[in-house]
């Protein structure tokens, strides 16, 4: 799934809804991710790069990248 | 460089910026923007101590003007007054419970070249908080159901179908959410004492609160829209920090108002959007909410707008406007001297 369109985001991970007027903090790797997201990178893509980058077994990252996704879902980020 | 809105002279009301603020000092602050500061402003109070009659940088002199009870005869004898003083352009009302007056008079004004721009009387009464429920079944918008409360006991009949909590209204201003009988008995005792009958009861509906500021040309299409989520609210209701967000949803709903009553100048819809996604009206205010100089800073200045259209001009609609601007409203101690004060007062003139 994918960030809505309309969503802005900034470098140190805050991010806001433009049409709820929701507003979110995310930490350092948030702000990683989104801006991956918003780059049009594929989940695959963004999770072999963090495979790549950081000490983290396949299943733990997939089991955080559920959790990450369902947060986004949540918020009402995702496009539906 | 003289241009055709050089000494434009701008009558306001409204200038009560205290913490149930009217929207006066919204719209001059607007109108300023535009205009630069050789417009003149002027203030038209009803209580000497509204703020804006001292804030001299913004309303060049302020007169008082008789309480919207006193009718129409002694509203037309004091702007006649003022007129032969500054030689008014515009007049811009900004309370509900003056815009009845302010309707019926405005051909009296306009021969005497002050321009306006409001709603019919029959405008007024349909978005009224006593017809709201009736007025969104026949568009089918989402309306709270309401009960009018004439008496006390009226209120058992509200209680039976809405349980608790609900909002007790008052007829023009003031609202309360209440938990408990003993609770919605004293709120409807305050606003009867306050407003008059009916209070009225409303179903009490969760969600976020958003508010829209709107213009109406009186063709059945906006000039403007802009959305506005409220992030701070005081206890009266009122939005104390709010931003701006696009939606085209909201822009749908105010499309379909206007196209509904064929609005003639500035509104507010008061809106609870819930977790379904329903979009209900709570209230539609005839004239522009206190925070409209969010529509300015957000790239739609409405005040102005309204004045340039009541001036003549034909104002192409706005398409666009910034979403994520913020406002957060301050409360300032401004200091007077007392002379100003009794100035105001005694004379009816600062």
């Amino acid at each position: 799934m994918k960030l809505k369109s309309n969503i802005a985001t900034s470098e140190n991970g805050f991010i806001f809804n433009p049409a709820t007027g929701d507003s979110f903090s995310g930490n350092g790797m948030a702000a990683q991710l989104l801006a991956a997201m918003k780059n049009g990178k594929t989940n695959a893509e963004i999770k072999q790069d963090i495979l790549n980058r950081y000490d983290v077994s396949e299943n733990q990252l997939d089991r955080d990248w559920d959790d990450w996704m369902l947060q986004l879902k949540e918020a009402n980020l995702l496009e539906i | 460089m003289a241009n055709k809105y050089t000494n434009l002279c701008i009558a306001v009301t409204g200038l009560n910026a205290n913490d149930n603020p009217g929207p006066g000092m919204a719209v001059i602050r607007s109108l300023k923007e535009c205009f630069g500061d050789d417009l003149r402003i002027i203030g038209l109070s009803y209580e000497s101590l509204e703020p804006g009659i001292y804030l001299k940088e913004l309303v060049n002199k302020t007169y008082q003007i008789p309480y919207p009870t006193e009718g129409t005869a002694a509203l037309i004898e004091r702007l006649t007054y003022i007129n032969q003083q500054e030689n008014l352009d515009l007049v811009i009302p900004n309370f509900d419970s003056e815009l009845f007056n302010f309707i019926k008079i405005a051909p009296q004004l306009k021969q005497m070249g002050i321009a306006s721009y409001l709603p019919t009387q029959q405008q007024l009464a349909l978005r009224d908080k006593v017809h709201l429920k009736d007025f969104g079944t026949k568009h089918s918008f989402y309306v709270p159901a309401d009960h009018k409360l004439y008496t006390a006991d009226d209120l058992q009949k509200a209680a039976a179908e809405f349980s608790f909590p609900m909002v007790i209204k008052g007829k023009f201003y003031e609202a309360y959410i209440v938990y408990t009988m003993d609770q919605a008995l004293k709120a409807f005792h305050q606003l009867n004492a306050t407003w008059g009958t009916p209070v009225i009861a409303q179903q009490h509906i969760r969600g976020n609160e958003i508010n829209i500021a709107a213009l109406g040309d009186g063709q059945g299409n906006n000039v403007s829209i802009v959305a506005m989520r409220k992030l701070y609210i005081t206890d009266k209701g009122k939005a104390w920090a709010g931003v701006t967000i696009k939606d085209d949803n909201l822009t749908q709903l105010a499309n379909s108002f206007a196209l509904a009553t064929n609005w003639k100048g500035g509104y507010e819809m008061e809106i609870m959007n819930t977790a379904e996604g329903h979009l209900y009206i709570l209230e539609i205010n005839p004239r522009f909410p206190a925070w409209v100089y969010l529509t300015a800073a957000a790239g739609q200045n409405q005040p102005a707008a309204l004045a340039k259209m009541a001036l003549g001009e034909a104002i192409e609609p706005y398409t666009d406007y910034q979403a994520g601007k913020l406002f957060v409203r301050y409360s300032w101690d401004h200091i007077a001297d007392i002379a100003d004060f009794q100035q105001i007062s005694a004379f009816g003139e600062l």
